[in-house]
């Protein structure tokens, strides 16, 4: 498989982070930052961390359906997160998802037609002092309101267009 | 917006005390001031010395379950052939808990030196720091103050000429709740499903890559240096007895100023929600708290005057837990609390321990139906039952903490859950549609 430059560099930095064969805890982070680029955990990429890591590729394959943030289709260019974990939900978590369905026009773990958004409702991802919060791909936005969501995704949706 | 909020005079800030300065996350920040001051005192220290003035402060794990922390490196076997690993606890997810983002994102050089100190007391030359995967950026700060703690000899080999090495590297998670709980961080980290381990042995003797290794929550060993300047007695009369120090308790729900604010450990939670907190929200009336995370007990509103330890707050039978206070109005719906509480639950039981696997999920199923108004009066019983019988039945304390809570809700609040029977609508949707209509 051929890597970019750049991950090819952050492999090479996991797998030296490590003590000598404890190259199987490079398998989680090699895949966090591969999907970050390649868009999702393909065969390919399960193969590529086996042989790297030294494991069975089964072993890579059997990681991804435990973590929440893996995953074997791409999401949307954005991915727009949305928790409505008990902080959240007291401070109208639940209608700023629903007005989110709404607004994109699809539901949890859906992606848009043209590929730019998907959504999910997810847990609590740590903002609760600055609830409700959201998190867009790695970036988060706290007190958000259905006003300021709206505007953010036609933001994004402008931008992804000028692109 | 700003993270951290501004500062209460009610604040204690020791741990907190560089949010808010320019930079505060470079190393010439902290180098200006005291950083990696007391990394060079412990030097001088020796383990013993180190170990017995962690033990004097009487510091208590801050992840949630308390536990001493000079007690618990002190069962490192010091002769073990075994290399010895500090891990930090950074999968921060329990609901109602924001706090240790703003200690890695505004002082990660304090992380470190903690970090550092503890490895002096144990005999360990490597450290990592587990970061739940949603903190991406966090990773990026950390990183970078881990670069920046290399270039000016704070770590690698030899450090600034004493012959000592430490090295630290980030790992990143990828989404688990359970992650969180040490034994599934170790097997997380080791590249494998993180579900719990089976203990003893404890992670002090058999931790990651079974060699001996000290597991604490990030909060914990930011507290080490200013234990080690400001000594361990000084540190542990900030707090209550068996309580030391100060920690950060991170507001939410109904308040007027939510955040994150450091408070002498015992501080009384009345005065948290009042005076710290601004009062509650609308000038509305306090119905519950929930004092340390969403998997510690609830309160209602006349247990509220209470002392912010873990003795005290174990007294009324609920826990201090990882310091996330979600403060609840009038207007809130137990049922629906209790419900979007064990949704989590059931979504983050690695399925590992049948108990936890199953009840986390019929449990949900109740109170999803209940909430819709399906519930049945003997069904109410039913619910605090079926939670008792997950406790202390799992490997982990997953199901402690899905069932903990969802019995005092039941308890505490059963007329909640009665005004939910025979296909009535949740009273307080009915009341709030009223309002918007």
């Amino acid at each position: 498989m051929t890597l970019s430059p750049e991950l090819e560099a952050r492999f090479q930095k996991i797998l030296s982070s490590y003590p000598k064969g404890r190259e199987r805890s490079a398998v989680i982070p090699m895949l966090m930052y591969a999907q970050d680029e390649i868009g999702s955990i393909t065969q390919e990429l399960i193969d590529e961390v086996a042989h790297r890591t030294g494991v069975k590729p089964l072993q890579v394959d059997e990681v991804i359906g435990y973590y929440s943030m893996m995953h074997r289709r791409p999401q949307g260019k954005y991915h727009v997160q949305v928790c409505t974990n008990i902080s959240c939900l007291l401070v109208g978590g639940e209608e700023l998802y629903r007005h989110a369905c709404k607004k994109l026009g699809i539901g949890h773990k859906q992606t848009t037609k043209d590929g730019v958004f998907s959504l999910e409702e997810v847990e609590c991802m740590g903002a609760c002092s600055w609830a409700p919060a959201i998190q867009v791909n790695y970036d988060f936005h706290h007190g958000v309101t259905p006003e300021k969501l709206d505007k953010l995704l036609d933001e994004l949706r402008k931008s992804r267009g000028l692109e | 917006m700003p993270l951290y909020n501004e500062p209460h005079p009610l604040e204690v800030k020791i741990l907190s005390k560089r949010f808010g300065l320019p930079n505060s996350a470079s190393i010439g920040a902290y180098l200006e001031t005291e950083g990696y001051q007391a990394w060079r005192k412990a030097v001088g220290m020796g383990p013993d010395g180190i170990i017995n003035e962690v033990k004097a402060s009487n510091l208590r794990g801050r992840g949630g379950a308390g536990f001493p922390t000079g007690l618990k490196w002190s069962f490192v076997p010091r002769n073990s052939p075994k290399p010895k690993y500090i891990m930090v606890n950074a999968d921060e997810s329990e609901p109602g808990t924001c706090k240790d983002r703003l200690l890695i994102e505004f002082d990660p050089h304090q992380l470190i030196e903690g970090m550092m100190i503890a490895g002096l007391a144990v005999g360990s030359v490597a450290g990592y720091i587990y970061i739940r995967g949603e903190y991406r950026y966090l990773i990026e700060i950390m990183d970078r103050a881990i670069d920046e703690a290399y270039a000016h000899g704070y770590l690698g080999s030899n450090i600034q000429g004493t012959g000592v090495t430490f090295d630290v590297r980030t790992h990143t998670g990828a989404g688990a709740y359970e992650c969180g709980e040490e034994s599934a961080l170790m097997e997380s980290f080791e590249g494998k499903r993180g579900v719990p381990r089976i203990r003893p042995p404890f992670p002090a003797v058999a931790g990651v890559y079974q060699c001996p290794t000290v597991l604490n929550n990030v909060e914990t060993f930011a507290a080490v240096p200013s234990i080690i300047l400001m000594g361990g007695a000084n540190w542990a009369g900030l707090g209550t007895p068996k309580n030391g120090g100060t920690r950060l308790f991170c507001l939410s729900g109904h308040i007027n100023k939510p955040g994150v604010y450091e408070l002498p450990m015992g501080f009384n939670l009345m005065r948290m929600i009042n005076e710290v907190g601004g009062g509650m929200r609308g000038g509305k009336k306090l119905k519950a708290v929930i004092p340390g995370g969403s998997s510690c007990p609830v309160l209602k509103a006349d247990e509220c005057d209470v002392a912010m330890d873990y003795d005290s707050v174990a007294a009324i039978k609920s826990m201090l837990g990882s310091g996330g206070v979600v403060v609840m109005d009038e207007d809130t719906c137990m049922v629906k609390a209790a419900q979007r509480i064990m949704k989590f639950y059931a979504h983050e039981s690695c399925g590992w321990c049948i108990p936890c696997r199953e009840g986390t999920a019929w449990l949900k199923k109740m109170l999803d139906r209940f909430h819709a108004g399906g519930g049945r009066r003997e069904e109410i019983k039913l619910i605090g039952d079926l939670s008792k019988s997950i406790l202390g039945r799992t490997f982990c304390p997953l199901g402690d903490a899905a069932a903990m809570p969802t019995i005092a809700f039941v308890e505490k609040f059963y007329d909640d859950f009665a005004a939910h029977l025979d296909g009535k609508l949740c009273p307080y949707e009915a009341k709030s549609r009223l309002v918007t209509a």
